[in-house]
């Protein structure tokens, strides 16, 4: 609903013609003509009129009150009266609302007080400060997500929510999970950053409608919709450590109901870089194609809305030492390379349907299948997966009685079929197998419209390895006063662990794989399941007429079991077996946004991490996980020139405590390390210089401050020996990095 | 006889007025009178608190509410009568004094 602004002025401030203890005045337009029905009131003491036939009005008089002037489609103000006094007063009529809403009202990221669960959403103004390239990429300036390095081979930034890493968080695309299974680690880096329109990110137990595997939160990526989407968009990028990357969309409508866009992506890493001279490249080499082709189909009378998607993707990656040549090296102990070539195909309908004269009342249907194949080989460990996916996901939204009660309900179908080779030390073997499941969902919502809100789910799900199960959720929401918001959830998630899929980085070390099971469901191993708590308060403030707001977070993940990835038994193994003990996730954030000038906004946040696990040998606090964080992102504006054209700057500050670093006892001693990391810090900064609305151009650096870990790579002289280890990644490998790049659109 | 008379006389008078309510529209916009976004809540709040009444929007702009009912369960005159207890005036119904008195200041529309 448009809200309105407010300004108003004081024109004449007339003498004294009434008898004292009132205020009156007269009320007219800027043509002067009379405004009859203007509300004049005294905000906090709910006391006002309504101005007369000659707009004028009389009210008593309160001493220091502010008294507000309001009319529909006319700015607002508040000012403060003097006894006795009469003001004649001109109400400026609102600018056009497209106007007021880009200028003042637009948020990169927006929090809704009124939400039951604790969601923002991230649109892609809010991408477009990381500049860059995909999505795994696009929470740095993001308090609520940590990004972290996983390994010093692959490259490949991993996102952790509450502590946790992404198989604990459901991650979808339109609503259909789609980082999941064979894609769990490189997925996020299979979609371009400027194909995004916004992420959408749920903290703790989400809802129900996207299935029963979220634990620690959700993460929904829309991506931009062909009926909104602009003729035409470019945009190409370079940085010093030689990655190249073009984005280009195009878009047609044929008629008023269907249209359709291209997108295009194409990246490529080149040159060898080695600046700690370990012999080895600091990021790998290789190259990403990606093709999508979406279609939207339209029909506000019959209320239908369609889109057909289509998509390709290709990525391979060289990594390894520096001289190595996959042609003559692979499957040698000459020198250690690696190769991960991975190759994508997704095709997904959704179709969604609004009932004829019951706006409140809809349906949709989803439905995808997901091709995916990996051939990888680490050194001499081999590891290939396929995949091939079926999701399919019916729902309808309806009301009971009225619109305060909504419920929404459904049936989903998923069905993978995984083929997967796994060939490293202690493990020769395949593990093919196929899953599915079929469940039924019910979710309802009670919002009272003021101060309370709460959505109860539940679903019921029959998996052909887990059997029949139930997953609750239970999101509440509590205004206790303006602009304060207490939300709580509770919730339990489930899910089947992909251990060699979620821990391809300890591929690239010379560890003794174990699987120590005990004949469960997949793997020998059992499901994990956990619950999630959370509380949280939000209170939006004005200090010193500025806006800000503060965040409180408090989450714990309980698991009844997981699957324990253990490196610390020995630094030569690595053992997969289920929880004996306990296993937990408590995280605090405190969020602190506050708009330090006008065009300058203040993001920053504390976030204290207790995580840690029964593992054979103890209880371990996680590893690679720092207890303390400290965050905080400055965004400047300058203002908006009449051809559009405009500055931004962006400055984010990342500082991370110390990180415990698994055990390296068994180690010969010149590759032993110490058992935690030195805090460090991170700095960020982009500066976009927008000369119209169609064009843009960009600077940036990454890691300014240069810190970088000294040795990443265990053993790297030796890569061939038992102690040859590249798991043991706590920060940056490689120092700054600089880049370039523009954008042109057409509207 | 004169009882068969009375009782048939009703059994008359309870179709008719069944037949009334039949003929009640599911979707119907009435005029609502109000002033801000405070008003917009109240008549909302008002409007869904009656039986029947699934899904409620007002407009600012138009002075209009939209409104959906089950026609077996209520009439747009009962829920304009809810509406002018809140303080509202409607087409058919004129809030009492005392309702539109105990209005905000913000939302005392010209009358």
């Amino acid at each position: 609903m448009i809200k309105h602004l407010v300004t108003l002025v004081v024109l004449t401030a007339g003498t004294s013609l009434y008898a004292q203890q009132t205020i009156t005045g007269q009320i007219v337009d800027e043509t002067h003509t009379p405004i009859i029905g203007a509300s004049v009131f005294y905000a906090h003491q709910s006391i006002g009129v309504a101005t007369d036939m000659q707009g004028k009005f009389t009210l008593t008089f309160i001493e220091k009150a502010p008294l507000t002037i309001s009319y529909i489609g006319y700015k607002t103000q508040t000012l403060t009266p003097q006894e006795g006094q009469s003001y004649h007063l001109i109400l400026q009529p609102e600018e056009s609302l497209d106007e007021v809403i880009i200028k003042t009202k637009q948020r990169n990221t927006t929090r809704s007080i009124k939400g039951t669960t604790n969601s923002f959403t991230m649109n892609s103004g809010e991408l477009l400060k990381a500049a860059c390239c995909n999505i795994s990429e696009a929470f740095e300036t993001n308090p609520s997500i940590d990004v972290n390095y996983t390994d010093a081979i692959t490259g490949t930034k991993q996102i952790k929510m509450l502590g946790l890493t992404s198989p604990y968080i459901l991650i979808a695309e339109e609503n259909i999970p789609s980082v999941r299974g064979a894609s769990q680690i490189y997925g996020l880096t299979f979609t371009p950053g400027t194909w995004v329109e916004s992420i959408q990110v749920t903290k703790g137990a989400g809802t129900v409608i996207n299935g029963y595997e979220s634990i620690s939160g959700q993460l929904n990526t829309e991506l931009i919709k062909p009926a909104t989407d602009r003729p035409f968009y470019l945009n190409l990028y370079g940085s010093n450590d030689e990655r190249f990357e073009a984005n280009i969309h195009g878009n047609y409508r044929l008629n008023d109901k269907w249209s359709s866009s291209l997108f295009i992506h194409g990246n490529v890493r080149t040159g060898d870089h080695d600046k700690n001279h370990d012999g080895f490249l600091d990021m790998p080499k290789g190259e990403q194609i990606n093709v999508m082709n979406r279609w939207q189909y339209i029909n506000p009378e019959k209320g239908v809305v369609s889109f057909i998607t289509a998509r390709y993707m290709k990525d391979n990656k060289v990594a390894g030492q520096v001289d190595f040549d996959k042609k003559k090296d692979k499957g040698s102990t000459v020198l250690w390379g690696s190769e991960i070539n991975t190759e994508k195909i997704d095709l997904s309908t959704k179709i969604g349907y609004v009932f004829p004269d019951l706006p409140f009342q809809s349906a949709g249907l989803q439905v995808a299948y997901n091709y995916h194949k990996q051939d990888s080989y680490f050194g001499l460990n081999l590891y290939d997966i396929k995949q091939n996916s079926l999701y399919s996901n019916l729902v309808f939204n309806s009301i009971i009685s009225n619109t305060l009660h909504k419920f929404t309900t459904g049936l989903s179908f998923t069905l993978d079929q995984y083929t997967e080779q796994v060939f490293v030390p202690g493990i020769d073997g395949n593990f093919n197998r196929t899953d599915n499941a079929l469940g039924a969902f019910y979710e309802y919502t009670y919002d009272n419209t003021t101060d309370f809100s709460v959505v109860a789910g539940m679903r019921v799900d029959y998996h052909n390895r887990m059997g029949l199960f139930a997953t609750p959720r239970l999101h509440l929401r509590y205004n206790p006063w303006e602009n304060g918001v207490l939300r709580a959830s509770v919730g339990r998630g489930k899910r089947l662990a992909n251990v060699f899929a979620e821990n391809q980085i300890f591929f690239a070390t010379n560890r003794y794989f174990q699987l120590e099971g005990n004949n469960g469901k997949i793997y020998d191993l059992d499901p994990e399941i956990a619950w999630n708590y959370g509380l949280s308060f939000t209170q939006n403030f004005h200090f010193i007429g500025r806006k800000g707001d503060v965040t409180l977070d408090f989450y714990r993940t309980d698991f009844e079991n997981q699957i324990v990835v253990d490196a610390d038994y020995n630094a030569h193994q690595l053992l997969f077996y289920n929880l004996d003990g306990k296993s937990y996730a408590n995280s605090f954030q405190l969020e602190v946004n506050y708009n330090l000038a006008r065009n300058l906004n203040l993001r920053s946040a504390y976030k204290y991490y207790d995580i840690a696990t029964d593992q054979k040998t103890g209880t371990f606090e996680k590893a690679y996980q720092p207890k303390h964080r400290f965050f905080a992102n400055l965004e400047f504006t300058t203002n908006e020139k009449d051809n559009g054209a405009h500055w931004k700057f962006d400055f984010t500050y990342n500082w991370l405590g110390k990180q415990r670093i698994t055990t390296t006892e068994q180690y010969a001693e010149v590759n032993q390390l110490k058992s935690s990391s030195n805090p460090y810090s991170l700095m960020n900064f982009q500066i976009t210089k927008v000369f119209s609305p169609r064009f843009e151009f960009y600077v940036g650096g990454e890691n300014m401050g240069n810190y970088k870990q000294r040795n990443p790579i265990v053993s790297a002289s030796n890569p061939f020996d038992t102690d040859f280890d590249t798991s043991m990644v706590y920060a940056p490998i490689t120092g700054s990095m600089y880049y370039a790049g523009l954008r042109f659109k057409l509207d | 006889m004169k009882k068969l008379f009375l009782t048939l006389g009703l059994v008359l008078l309870t179709t008719a007025a069944v037949s009334a309510q039949e003929k009640e529209q599911p979707k119907q916009v009435i005029g609502v009178k109000g002033l801000c976004e405070m008003c917009k809540k109240r008549i909302e709040k008002a409007a869904l608190d009656v039986k029947g009444v699934r899904s409620v929007d007002w407009s600012i702009a138009d002075q209009q509410l939209t409104v959906y009912l089950n026609p077996k369960k209520t009439t747009g005159k009962e829920i304009q009568e809810a509406i002018a207890k809140a303080g509202h005036d409607t087409d058919a119904v004129k809030a009492t004094d005392e309702a539109y008195n105990d209005l905000h200041g913000c939302c005392k529309y010209q009358r």
